[in-house]
């Protein structure tokens, strides 16, 4: 992966990357370890001096329940997003795949939600879901059912995984578009002749050949439920409630901004620091292998 | 697509019924949404509201744009372009020239240096997000454009593309471009940037849309009215207690603060599709 020809300069090079470095160093490495710094400190109550702590803030941290709980609520909601956004999308591109005519026109009406931002999917399902006014909660109260998603921590769940999974279905579509339209048709009819009917074909050729699609998504939904849903956990139920949607994104803004905790939010950092970095070694392992497939 | 394998008749009507119910759940949420942003306040808070438009649309979205919140929505609007655009050119930037230097330059800490750039993408602002908020406030940029923009304007992934895309250029242009006495700054001129012209435009949609759906930053350093970008000022819209904005006008303002990447996507959908999968390898 080098270059034969380069060019001889001096200090050119180290001018081109200036810029980039300067950024990373004052908004990236200096922030990151000024986390891992404060999480061995707790700032005594007047704020007026620190106390070193050691591990203290992550013993305290573990042996928190809420802590805990946010860690189990982080897992239902990260596979409740990820299962319900790649299963619809996968179906969606299955049907758009064997559309022969106007598959374009299906495309582009289903691509445009991964523009809204996520706090605007959060506004919008919040407007339908009010318990109040909301069209959907009126509609569930004829059939009998009551909706109050300020009350119920399960349907408070129910709504942040619906908005959030929404917004993600356009990305998973276009991805598991482009793989099934990547698998040889020959191979597919070749099964047909053999009398396979269309089931049979999806899960024995289509499903396994889908199957370097299907991981990077999956990889992909998780990052995306842990870390780019703040706006629509922020929007839709502030963590509540009793906390019964506070991911751990959200614990770290909330502790840190609005309890003030910062040696507690500091620690949460670093812990978050050190899941990114698992997550992205899995993506690149993945990723790599892909490549050569 | 594969005529052969498909049976004609029931099974083609059931492949378009379900897609047009999925694209009838997907959309359901915005029109609701544009629905609500034409009636008035008292058609919305007694259940069931109406499911097609009414005739108050240019009422709530002029009261939205010249009113709106604790400032008017043309003002968000206008500092969330600025945010967006400031974000993606200056990704843009800092990237076309690190990766030039990382390709292009044999130089003592370059591998370093890369690795160091690599290693900001297991770094999403959420995760660092009060130690960030402390070096920008520490700095004295709250309230600012600057502030708002240069935080977010490193970037592993851009830095990552245009390494790979210059990896593939072949090195005969850069042994003709030197034979013919160019340096390495006419060179990068006259044939690097119109070789990668493809993929900045392709990046460039990718990351305005990154650019203007930015939510917490902005949240935490734009205290100042006028200086919230329209994503999140929203938020402070929202009915807490003593209700001041009336839903048709937060709808109004929902709708707008969709319409410019909405847009971007369906505008610039070939380059849209092409940004998304390379920024994933």
């Amino acid at each position: 992966m080098e270059k034969r020809v380069v060019f001889d300069n001096r200090w050119l090079p180290y001018l081109l990357v200036a810029p980039q470095l300067l950024v990373t160093f004052v908004f990236f490495f200096w922030p990151a370890g000024q986390a891992i710094y404060q999480s061995a400190f707790i700032p005594d109550p007047f704020g007026l001096k620190t106390q070193f702590v050691g591990l203290g803030n992550f013993e305290y941290l573990f042996g928190n329940r809420y802590y805990r709980e946010s860690f189990l609520t982080t897992a239902v909601f990260s596979v409740l997003v990820t299962v319900s956004a790649m299963s619809f999308a996968l179906w969606l591109a299955v049907l758009a795949d064997r559309v022969i005519k106007g598959s374009s026109a299906y495309r582009t009406l289903l691509i445009w939600p991964y523009a809204v931002a996520p706090a605007i999917a959060g506004v919008l399902w919040l407007f339908m879901f009010n318990p109040f006014t909301g069209i959907i909660a009126w509609m569930l109260a004829q059939l009998g059912y009551t909706w109050n998603h300020t009350l119920d921590g399960g349907q408070a769940m129910a709504l942040v995984v619906a908005a959030s999974a929404w917004k993600q279905i356009s990305y998973n579509f276009l991805f598991f578009l482009a793989g099934l339209q990547a698998i040889p048709k020959s191979v597919i009819e070749a099964a047909a002749i053999d009398g396979a009917s269309f089931w049979r074909r999806f899960w024995t050729i289509v499903f396994p050949l889908l199957s370097p699609t299907t991981f990077f998504l999956l990889v992909v939904n998780i990052i995306y439920a842990f870390f780019d849903t703040f706006g629509v956990i922020h929007t839709i139920t502030k963590g509540g409630p009793e906390q019964s949607t506070t991911i751990l994104v959200y614990k770290v803004f909330s502790d840190g901004f609005v309890g003030q905790d910062l040696g507690s939010s500091a620690a949460q950092s670093v812990i978050l620091l050190g899941l990114v970095g698992v997550l992205t070694v899995v993506q690149f392992r993945f990723i790599e292998r892909r490549v050569h497939y | 697509m594969s005529g052969m394998v498909e049976k004609r008749g029931l099974g083609t009507w059931l492949t378009h019924g379900g897609l047009i119910f999925g694209i009838a759940v997907i959309c359901f949420p915005i029109w609701i949404a544009f629905v609500a942003s034409t009636v008035t306040q008292d058609d919305l808070v007694r259940p069931p509201m109406p499911l097609l438009p009414g005739p108050h649309l240019l009422d709530n979205y002029l009261e939205a744009l010249l009113t709106g919140g604790a400032a008017p929505v043309w003002q968000m609007l206008f500092n969330s372009l600025v945010m967006a655009l400031g974000i993606t050119i200056g990704k843009i930037i800092i990237s076309l020239l690190s990766a030039y230097a990382i390709v292009y330059f044999k130089f003592r800490f370059r591998m370093l240096f890369f690795w160091l750039i690599f290693m900001t993408l297991m770094l999403p602002v959420e995760v660092r997000i009060v130690p960030t908020y402390e070096v920008v406030a520490n700095l004295g940029l709250l309230n600012s454009y600057t502030g708002l923009i240069l935080p977010l304007i490193a970037s592993a992934t851009a830095t990552f593309l245009f390494r790979q895309l210059f990896m593939t250029i072949p090195d005969e242009l850069t042994e003709a471009a030197r034979v013919d006495g160019a340096g390495p700054i006419r060179f990068f001129i006259d044939i690097l940037l119109p070789m990668s012209r493809t993929n900045i435009a392709a990046l460039f949609v990718i990351l305005f849309i990154y650019g203007w759906n930015q939510y917490l930053w902005p949240l935490l350093i734009t205290t100042d009215p006028s200086m919230n970008t329209v994503v999140m000022g929203i938020k402070q819209m929202l009915p807490t207690g003593d209700q001041t904005v009336e839903w048709p006008v937060i709808m109004a303002t929902a709708m707008l603060a969709m319409l410019p990447p909405v847009l971007v996507v369906l505008g610039m959908q070939k380059l849209f599709v092409k940004g998304l999968v390379e920024s994933e390898k």
